[in-house]
């Protein structure tokens, strides 16, 4: 955390309302996002218990497993979800526009363009909370290897038929939202923090509630007050008045309410099972309705209040300017969507539980490069990000106070002018580092020289100056000219290429050999009670 | 048998007296030793510990109760999975121990599972350190011991702790074995959990060392621990070694710097008492008159944490926004003066971490300026709350 974010937390708590952490939006928000709240329930891996889902803000489908440990209710469910993410994913995946691609020729080796489609827009799935996105992709992960009847008609407990091909979205998106800058499945409080500084610790700015009640407290009340109340305030039931943003619940409310519903569930559906005729079974169906409809009115308890918290902090996002940078990012996230759709559509086989060398390698050396572009470009769109880089001695802002033509010794001298630059920040200089100012959105490199005074430096543009003897007009900065140097590059190069994953020595494992199908996990008796 | 070094009277009764008349003490668990590792520098909450008071009784006795709690289906899957290692004479357990640990001895065949119980946890302390001794003279076999008791010294009193099991191996070495619910997933687990589970399991071995040490010759306690977990999303046991010897390392030093439970007793008034059935006026004052060292991890490890917190954040201490901000402000450890500083109206010029702080006001002033109309949000453009 830089001095300029402490100072801003700093400045929250004296005031007791969060202050601004970016001037613009560093994200990309789609226009129709849909929103996940899930919930899980404590001590099982996978075993979700409900969620709330969909586009629509006023709408929002409520999903509900009354028995999370039964498999067939929890296939029902992840059925269920399929039925409103598919059709969501789908409609992006048919919309396309042509766009180009440096591929390498299998004949000739040459990189040469080849066209191909790119999606012209991608979802977004938005998660209240970091806990969310991990549960994202344990969700995929519990899906992607299932089998269907169709697939494998011995499979005992076949899955759904949509429900791999869902597990294999939710994998995807859970990776990428492992990528700096991604926004396919971002959560709420990633986002919130981001843009604002609150009176709190980055800890505490895990709770959605606690974070937004610093951003938008209600009126008449301080943010460490609302975030107080809603970190810790209960009903007289000694339920929280704001539930934790999932997928875990609060203990209170699974030993309180949810478990004695849970019982009533089984009992009711014991009873069912052992109805003997049938108006019996009529009346005993109507208590396991009841108790099933008590257990989704839980559910919807947990899980409303966060879904209308996810909506004001789109709302408080919405209304920041876009980065300028964000759409190229966005553009990557549609690129990373397409791909995987292809990929569905080739009929590849799920994503492995572990990559292979190269393929983990080049994650690792993208996620490297994405930080590094990140920040790069949060620093180019905002001034607030650029002071930090300033304080850091990564960048320096000043005047033109001359600038002097000169050209290189070469056969055929090229424009070299020096600039003098008066400025107040302290960057870390040393002979012949090159520093970098945005021109019309490129950047353009020049030399430090040496310092002239204690607040003068002196710098020679080397390049984007044009071919001629003559500078392009406007490529020279002018005297007066009010500037921003960084000392980092503004566009990231791509590090070395990594071999084919057929040539990974053997230092790595050696080839990874036919890709052999992966096994659904054994399923056994414990699963189920 | 030596029993558990026993320590003056006087002290035992002033903890006693501590705790409050008739009050049992708490157990030093799980989460009081992440606490310790979390923050060694609290003085309240080393003689809370020490002293075994119940401070979640004592939290909601102030006003700020704990957000600890467990869930019973956690609770019951946690114990359900316990059952299922153990079942069989811990058959499944000691193969693993064999398959992971110590491929070399013989494979685990009819195992001692000796009887544990005793009245009292220094009974049962006593009992545990008599089944290893017998375990470890007699060589070849298995030994599992089954929730062993083991008693620390912690900072001048005794602590016991329960392991979720040892294993004695042939060789007469030890291990401990800990069983955590949290999935191993494609051989991998959270991080953070694995984290905690080898913290804990660093504190056992240095306990069992104390036992280990009293026998002659005195026996290996292995430095790698046995971690059982399920295995993905079903409930087979599936385990890893881990080694624990940087947590030991940690944890021991830690232990041994810990301001001695005996001095902050000392400087406390006499008559201090910490009984969560006091007046909530006086058990303010007692408790407030041990220094706490809140940082925001504490959230996570004390029960006490939101009301250290209230206070750390009405003394305004710039700690309470993490440790982080703390170490880069220089001698500056409150709200206001950081900001007075910042705005040039206190502070020395010539202390660098008040540069800084005049570099960076004046730097964010300039960036904000600057900025467009909605970069804030105001009571008027927040809205949509709904």
């Amino acid at each position: 955390m830089s001095l300029i974010t402490t100072l801003a937390r700093l400045e929250a708590c004296r005031t007791g309302r969060a202050q601004p952490a970016a001037t613009v939006r560093h994200r990309h928000l789609s226009e129709r996002p849909l929103v996940f709240v899930p919930l899980t329930t404590a001590g099982e891996a996978g075993a979700p218990l409900g969620a709330l889902v969909g586009t629509d803000r006023y709408a929002p489908r409520l999903l509900a497993v009354p028995q999370p440990r039964d498999r067939d209710l929890r296939f029902t469910f992840l059925a269920e979800l399929a039925d409103v993410v598919l059709p969501y994913l789908d409609a992006y995946t048919e919309d396309v526009e042509a766009a180009e691609r440096n591929e390498t020729d299998p004949e000739t080796g040459k990189r040469v363009k080849v066209e191909v489609e790119l999606c012209a827009d991608a979802p977004q799935l938005i998660v209240p909370s970091r806990a969310g996105v991990d549960f994202v992709r344990l969700l995929g992960r519990s899906m992607r290897f299932r089998r269907t009847a169709e697939q494998d008609p011995e499979a005992p407990y076949p899955a759904p038929p949509r429900v791999p091909l869902l597990g294999r979205w939710l994998t995807h998106f859970g990776e990428r939202a492992r990528v700096p800058g991604s926004s396919l499945l971002p959560a709420m409080t990633d986002l919130l923090a981001r843009h604002w500084a609150t009176g709190q610790s980055t800890l505490e700015d895990q709770h959605l509630g606690a974070l937004l009640a610093w951003i938008d407290p209600p009126d008449g009340s301080t943010g460490a007050e609302a975030a107080l109340h809603a970190e810790l305030a209960r009903d007289p039931e000694g339920q929280l008045m704001c539930p934790p943003a999932g997928p875990a619940t609060d203990p209170a409310f699974d030993n309180k309410l949810l478990a004695p519903a849970i019982e009533r569930y089984d009992r009711a559906r014991t009873a069912l099972a052992t109805a003997e005729d049938g108006p019996e079974a009529d009346d005993r169906l109507g208590e396991l309705t009841a108790a099933e409809r008590e257990i989704r009115e839980l559910v919807l308890s947990r899980t409303l209040p966060t879904w209308e918290k996810v909506w004001q902090g789109l709302d408080l996002l919405r209304a920041l300017p876009d980065g300028a940078h964000v759409e190229e990012r966005w553009t990557r996230d549609r690129w990373s969507f397409t791909a995987h759709r292809d990929r569905i559509v080739a009929g590849e086989p799920p994503q492995p539980r572990r990559d292979d060398a190269v393929t983990a390698a080049n994650k690792l050396a993208a996620r490297e490069r994405e930080q590094a572009r990140l920040e790069a470009q949060e620093a180019l769109d905002d001034p607030l990000v650029m002071a930090g880089r300033r304080l850091s001695g990564e960048a320096f802002a000043g005047e033109v106070t001359d600038v002097v033509m000169a050209y290189s010794e070469s056969k055929r001298p090229s424009p070299r002018p020096l600039v003098t630059v008066r400025t107040e920040d302290r960057p870390h200089l040393g002979e012949r580092v090159r520093v970098y100012r945005s021109l019309g959105g490129k950047p353009q490199a020049a030399e430090f020289v040496g310092w002239e005074a204690e607040d003068l430096l002196v710098l020679r543009v080397v390049d984007k100056m044009g071919r001629g003897k003559e500078p392009e007009a406007g490529s020279v900065p002018e005297k007066g000219d009010q500037l921003c140097f960084t000392l980092f590059e503004h566009e990231q190069r791509g590090g070395p290429k990594l071999p084919d994953p057929q040539e990974t020595p053997w230092t790595h494992g050696g080839p990874p050999g036919e890709a052999a199908a992966e096994a659904a996990d054994p399923l056994t008796s414990e699963d189920v009670l | 048998m030596p029993l558990p070094r026993t320590r003056g009277k006087a002290l035992r009764q002033r903890l006693a007296e501590l705790r409050g008349p008739d009050l049992p003490a708490k157990a030093l668990d799980a989460r009081a030793l992440a606490a310790l590792a979390a923050n060694p520098g609290c003085k309240r909450r080393a003689i809370l510990d020490g002293a075994g008071v119940n401070k979640a009784a004592v939290a909601s006795a102030l006003g700020s109760p704990s957000a600890f709690g467990q869930s019973q289906f956690a609770f019951t899957r946690g114990n359900a999975f316990e059952a299922k290692v153990k079942a069989d004479g811990g058959a499944e357990l000691l193969r693993l121990v064999h398959e992971k640990l110590d491929r070399r001895a013989e494979p685990p065949a009819d195992a001692q599972v000796p009887d544990l119980a005793a009245t009292g946890p220094e009974g049962r302390a006593a009992r545990t350190a008599l089944a290893l001794r017998e375990a470890t003279a007699a060589a070849g076999t298995w030994t599992l011991l089954d929730h062993p008791m083991l008693a620390l010294d912690v900072a001048g009193s005794p602590a016991f702790l329960e392991p979720d099991a040892v294993v004695v191996h042939p060789d007469g070495s030890w291990t401990v074995v800990e069983i955590k619910s949290f999935p191993m997933l494609d051989g991998s687990a959270d991080p953070a959990k694995v984290g905690a589970a080898a913290r804990q399991a660093a504190v056992y071995v240095l306990a069992l060392e104390e036992v280990a040490a009293r026998l002659d010759p005195a026996p290996a306690v292995r430095h790698r621990i046995l971690l059982v977990c399920p295995k993905d999303f079903s409930n087979l046991p599936t385990a890893s070694a881990v080694d624990v010897r940087k947590q030991r390392a940690v944890t021991g030093r830690q232990l041994a710097r810990l301001t001695r439970i005996e001095d902050i007793a000392d400087t406390l008034p006499e008559g201090t008492c910490f009984s969560p059935e006091l007046p909530s006026d006086e058990l303010t004052s007692a408790v407030e008159s041990v220094p706490a060292a809140f940082a925001p991890e504490c959230l996570s490890a004390c029960e006490l944490a939101f009301h250290c917190r209230d206070r750390s954040r009405a003394a305004g201490a710039v700690t309470s926004l993490g440790r982080s901000v703390r170490a880069e402000l220089g001698g500056l450890t409150t709200v206001e003066d950081v900001l007075s500083a910042a705005r040039g109206e206190a502070g020395d010029p010539e202390d660098p971490a008040v540069t800084a702080l005049r570099r960076a006001a004046r730097l964010r002033a300039e960036a904000l300026q600057n900025r467009g109309p909605l970069a804030t949000v105001d009571a008027t453009t927040g809205g949509g709350r709904s």
